[in-house]
């Protein structure tokens, strides 16, 4: 193996071990989307009667928030734990050995997707127990696994590059609010064509979040819908390169005042 | 002085200086106004068809139907982030100062309460003036929005109560979600987007207990001039804010013999 794989293999070994070990980081990661997902499917139930709504059990088209739900939590997670090496100086230390720049943070989002993939599991367990029904069969659940890690990458990214710009975990955990409203002004709830307020519709279309749960939710209720689904994938795959972007500019900054 | 004096001077000097700083710093205060709007501009406005549902009948509309259920949900996480506050004050060591220096140690738990209440007076209003802008329609009378409002600072003080307790025992910010979690789970097993007769199942079973479906119930009645539960919803609020009282108390109690 050569010498820069190691160096990302280790890392992100560490990433995902700082992670599983902290009871006060799994839990939201499983109890939040759990718990939103038992609320909101049965206290929603009677709207799976309104006409246009696509599905008969409304289990199966909640359960696609539990993964963007997953994701923002990547975010708060792994911009936690990096702002917490650069307080306790260990980034800096990190830094000054001959590890290359690009294994730094690679390492980390290694982590970080296979983090996303487990929790992609652990939700699709989750559905299956509440009775959701995945109509796209196997392949579908390889597809969520691979979307979910895809999003979890994306907003982990994010969560370093604010951990970067700011060295501090309290700023990180400040910009969960601000993500989180993304999730309330989309098409988590309700179908977008069931929108009746009209600004509320007007946001929904141009939250990129609505899509990203539109991917994931297709998968549940329609089987194979390739638009929902390249849809999806474009926007969790420009979710991360911008956050990438954010990163190396954040990372630059950073590395300099080492 | 009597030791009467020496609560109240206490509880305003922690009152003054726990607002100043809140008033000052924009990452405080910001959160605590952002999520209820977002709640509800996402239910009243993202969830307006339900409102047309077979069964669903409510004089004053959805809008009025969810304001409710935010105005509850503000004032008891008003209380939630001042205990924040506390154990943030905790964990910085400017309450355990505190807590040499006071004359009446009772007085920092009635200060922050004071905090609490006033930090919940800010966001309702603010809360209630985008429903009233946004078109929300009140059908009850002016008494039925006073103890709509009461009881509104009741819950306050029952969330206080509740993260106070927390903070005064653990004495640190990591006890958060030991404070949330709970306010979070009884307010959303409620009836929340509908009323109680529209659900159905095991959430039907456990809202038909939880005394968040009263005050919800209550809350719903007064605005719309409908009457439902509402002596149930004070009963149980005041019986939460007594339990509470001796939770925090305990918890003081306890923060001495550390201190």
């Amino acid at each position: 193996m050569s010498e820069h794989a190691t160096q990302i293999r280790v890392l992100a070994r560490r990433s995902m071990l700082k992670t599983l070990r902290q009871p006060f980081q799994l839990f939201p990661i499983v109890f939040f989307p759990l718990i939103l997902l038992a609320v909101n499917a049965s206290g929603l139930k009677a709207v799976t009667s309104l006409p246009g709504f696509p599905t008969h059990s409304y289990i199966s088209f909640a359960i696609a928030v539990a993964f963007i739900q997953g994701g923002m939590f990547s975010l708060i997670n792994t911009g936690t734990n990096l702002a917490e090496d650069i307080e306790s100086g260990f980034f800096n230390r990190l830094a000054l050995t001959p590890l290359r720049r690009v294994s730094l943070i690679a390492g980390l989002l290694v982590g970080v997707a296979a983090l996303g993939a487990l929790q992609s599991a652990v939700y699709m367990l989750m559905g299956v127990v509440a009775g959701a029904h995945l109509d796209a069969g196997v392949g579908g659940v390889l597809v969520i696994v691979a979307l979910g890690s895809l999003t979890a990458v994306g907003f982990g990214a994010l969560g370093c590059a604010a951990a970067l710009r700011t060295g501090s975990g309290e700023a990180v955990q400040g910009l969960f609010p601000l993500f989180f409203v993304f999730i309330f002004l989309s098409s988590s709830n309700l179908p977008r064509n069931l929108l009746k307020t009209g600004w509320f519709h007007t946001v929904a279309n141009v939250n990129p979040i609505s899509y990203l749960i539109e991917g994931f939710r297709s998968l549940y209720i329609y089987g194979w819908d390739g638009t929902a689904l390249w849809r999806g994938f474009a926007v969790a795959i420009g979710l991360t390169l911008v956050a990438l972007l954010a990163v190396t500019g954040a990372l630059r900054t950073r590395l300099q005042r080492t | 002085m009597s030791s009467h004096g020496g609560i109240w001077r206490v509880a305003r000097t922690i009152a003054w200086r726990s607002l100043h700083t809140y008033v000052r710093r924009p990452d405080l205060f910001v959160p605590s106004l952002v999520f209820p709007l977002v709640f509800l501009a996402s239910f009243a406005g993202g969830l307006s068809a339900v409102g047309t549902l077979r069964g669903f009948s409510f004089p004053a509309g959805y809008t009025a139907f969810q304001f409710v259920f935010v105005l509850c949900q503000s004032a008891m996480f008003g209380g939630l982030f001042t205990g924040f506050t506390l154990a943030f004050d905790f964990e910085s060591g400017f309450a355990r100062r505190l807590m040499l220096a006071a004359e009446d140690r009772r007085g920092i738990a009635l200060g922050y309460a004071l905090v609490a209440l006033t930090r919940a007076a800010i966001t309702l209003s603010v809360v209630t003036a985008v429903a009233l802008a946004a078109g929300m329609r009140i059908t009850g009378d002016g008494v039925d929005i006073f103890g709509l409002y009461g009881l509104a600072f009741l819950l306050t003080l029952v969330g206080y109560g509740w993260a106070a307790g927390v903070a005064f025992r653990f004495r640190s910010i990591q006890a958060g979600p030991l404070m949330q979690t709970p306010v979070f789970l009884l307010l959303f097993l409620a009836p929340v987007y509908v009323p109680l007769s529209l659900l159905k199942g095991w959430i039907h079973t456990v809202a038909s207990i939880n005394p968040a479906t009263a005050f919800l119930d209550a809350g719903r009645g007064l605005i719309s001039g409908v009457h439902n539960h509402t002596a149930l919803a004070f009963i149980c609020a005041l019986a939460l804010i007594f339990v509470f009282a001796m939770w925090m108390l305990g918890g003081l109690r306890s923060a001495e013999n550390s201190t």
